[in-house]
């Protein structure tokens, strides 16, 4: 039975705690997500969504300071991030870097296992007219991450993160948005068939109107505060904001703190 | 001078008297830019071999291409133009070029008003080991004339020592327009030495692209531009500096007549190499403008980079400006190339490539499309 349960785990993070320098990020972090899932994590600016992420990618600057991070049965925690990106985890960067003198075309052909996949990409994409563009050199901010899907879509990931997707995004863009996030989450094939997972990091949690999540989270202080169905969680932070979310938590001692 | 009389005096190299192995060396010569298989599309073509000029043609009459010997027969007045540019007595280099008996070079010459379609090509190939190449070139561009230039400078395939040295005047006359490449391509030990000055009158315009990818023992080159009234210049160079090499390079602009301006761009790359990036712009006249943006990108620790940007303003109504960066390969743009599967050296592969490509853009297609190859060969996974 256990040995069941855990084949169908994509990603498990096991009292996960995270330091940047002297800077400690994430305190105790438990989260196991399994295939075709897709969990939400709500929370205010610097509450370390961005940093639970960034350290599952695997980036230099997020130090485990304890904990494990399992990734199809395995702990990554040695890995580098070329590894990790192989294995199958993605991540749609937040606040994406420039890249002068790369063409998001050359990226998309370098990321990507073949042209084809590119060529598929691009046309379905709208986003012909950017591939001789310099990687978010210039791009406004839906722009860029339109440019993050798309590498996304070039890599395909089996555990595809997104770092606030929407945010900066104007309505234009987002519809084209959603419906890449809908293709690599694979929400057109039947639930059973879904072997892609998502963790959506959101603060707005728009969203989730078009993209249907199963579990969500209250990040706040590096520690996920409460979990539960994500239009609940959403609709709470909606009346009563994060804060009330955390000293409701603390006070009915559901979690530790 | 009629130019059909010098038309007949140009002659075609003959494939015969060369050995198979010096064919196949030729035909190579395609990595500069130098095509010897008729598959660009070129207006004229000149080529030294060692010290000897094995071809001039040109196949449009307004165009002249000749051994600098015969244009001196032909035209009296390049005479005047040896040395008017350059300073025989600048240094030992120059005075070596001077006190050669036989002068060796090539002329280029486009009359007035003619704008010619295709670029011309030139190669200065130095093929036996231990050779001092000594070269002595003129470039003239009459009043309203236009033409493109590609120079490839390379070794023969077994030559690693050798000595380039070469003076090159280029006269860019009232309203002319010249854009001039030149791609660098040595033996791992050969030492280079070119002198050039270039004379742009008045609302002319010189466009320099300089490339250098491949080893070398040491390169000295500091072109200087004089421009008339409101002429323009554009320096680009794109350097990757190999393990052992030197290479001091750097452009500089006199901005002296009114209205003129000028721009140096140069991307650097050291890998275990050391480069010195000069640049140097004198704002001399009223309404001038120079700017300079001088990158340099170090790849391990044992590289070295000194940039050296200057800007002389001795006009109160000149704006000049510099930005000059040098350092390592961001990790931020490392980490999120890796991010998406490149392994490190993949990652690093297209970031130094595209730091090099941005160095040189809009080029007649071809050259381009050569330049581009270039840098995608020397930035190879395996070429890092």
């Amino acid at each position: 039975m256990e040995e069941k349960r855990n084949k169908e785990l994509l990603l498990e993070i096991k009292d996960l705690s995270v330091k940047t320098g002297d800077k400690q990020l994430l305190y105790g972090v438990n989260l196991n997500v399994k295939e075709g899932e897709v969990h939400v994590i709500f929370g205010p600016n610097g509450s370390g969504k961005s940093s639970l992420v960034s350290a599952i990618m695997g980036l230099p600057d997020y130090e485990v300071v304890s904990g494990d991070i399992r990734f199809k049965g395995k702990s990554i925690l040695g890995l580098g991030l070329t590894e990790r990106a192989r294995m199958g985890i993605g991540l749609a960067f937040q606040h994406s870097p420039i890249v002068e003198g790369v063409s998001v075309d050359i990226l998309l052909r370098a990321i990507a296992k073949d042209n084809k996949i590119v060529d598929e990409i691009t046309k379905e994409t709208d986003l012909k007219e950017h591939l001789n563009r310099e990687v978010n050199v210039g791009f406004s901010g839906g722009e860029r991450k339109r440019g993050e899907l798309l590498q996304l879509l070039a890599q395909l990931p089996q555990l595809v993160m997104f770092d606030e997707p929407d945010s900066g995004v104007d309505v234009e863009n987002m519809g084209l948005i959603i419906k890449i996030i809908r293709k690599l989450l694979q929400k057109d094939l039947p639930i059973m068939k879904r072997k892609n997972s998502g963790i959506i990091v959101t603060h707005s949690g728009t969203i989730l109107e078009k993209i249907h999540a199963n579990v969500g989270y209250v990040m706040i202080g590096g520690r996920i505060v409460c979990s539960g169905s994500p239009l609940d969680i959403f609709d709470q932070i909606r009346t009563n904001g994060f804060a009330r979310c955390a000293k409701e938590a603390r006070e009915n001692e559901r979690f530790q703190v | 001078m009629d130019s059909l009389d010098v038309q007949r005096k140009q002659g075609r190299m003959k494939d015969s008297k060369y050995d198979k192995k010096l064919k196949e060396e030729i035909s190579a010569l395609d990595r500069v830019g130098f095509d010897t298989k008729g598959e660009a599309e070129r207006s004229g073509s000149f080529l030294v071999i060692n010290n000897k000029e094995e071809e001039s043609l040109s196949r449009e009459d307004a165009l002249i291409i000749l051994p600098i010997t015969l244009a001196l027969e032909e035209y009296p007045w390049v005479k005047d133009l040896l040395f008017s540019l350059v300073n025989k007595d600048k240094d030992k280099w120059t005075k070596m070029v001077a006190e050669e008996e036989q002068i060796v070079g090539s002329f280029i010459y486009v009359k007035e008003g003619v704008k010619v379609q295709f670029p011309t090509q030139s190669c200065f190939f130095l093929h036996n080991e231990g050779f001092d190449q000594i070269l002595h070139n003129v470039i003239v561009l009459d009043p309203g004339s236009k033409l493109d230039v590609i120079t490839g400078c390379t070794t023969g395939n077994l030559v690693t020592r050798g000595r380039h040295i070469a003076v090159t005047e280029t006269f860019v006359r009232e309203g002319a327009s010249l854009s001039y490449t030149m791609i660098h391509d040595w033996g791992a030990k050969t030492l280079v030495y070119p002198r050039t000055a270039i004379k742009v009158e008045k609302k002319g315009s010189y466009t320099s692209n300089y490339v250098a990818l491949t080893k070398v023992g040491e390169i000295q080159s500091n072109p200087v531009a004089y421009l008339s009234d409101e002429a323009t210049v554009k320096f680009s160079s794109i350097i990757y500096g190999r393990p052992g090499s030197l290479i001091d390079m750097g452009s500089r602009v006199i901005l002296k007549g009114r209205g003129s301006s000028g721009e140096i761009i140069s991307r650097v790359v050291s890998k275990r190499s050391r480069i010195i990036s000069r640049g140097y712009i004198e704002g001399g006249n009223e309404g001038t403008k120079g700017h300079m943006e001088c990158n340099g990108l170090l790849l391990d620790k044992k590289s070295s980079i000194y940039a050296v940007p200057e800007l002389e303003a001795s006009h109160i109504d000149t704006e000049l400006s510099h930005e000059a960066s040098v350092g390592k390969i961001a990790g931020e743009q490392l980490n999120y190339l890796m991010s998406r599967g490149l392994d490190e050296e993949s990652a690093r592969s297209l970031l130094i490539r595209g730091f090099l490509e941005g160095g040189i853009k809009g080029l007649p297609r071809n050259i381009q499309d050569r330049i581009d190859a270039m840098i995608r060969k020397a930035t190879s996974k395996e070429s890092i």
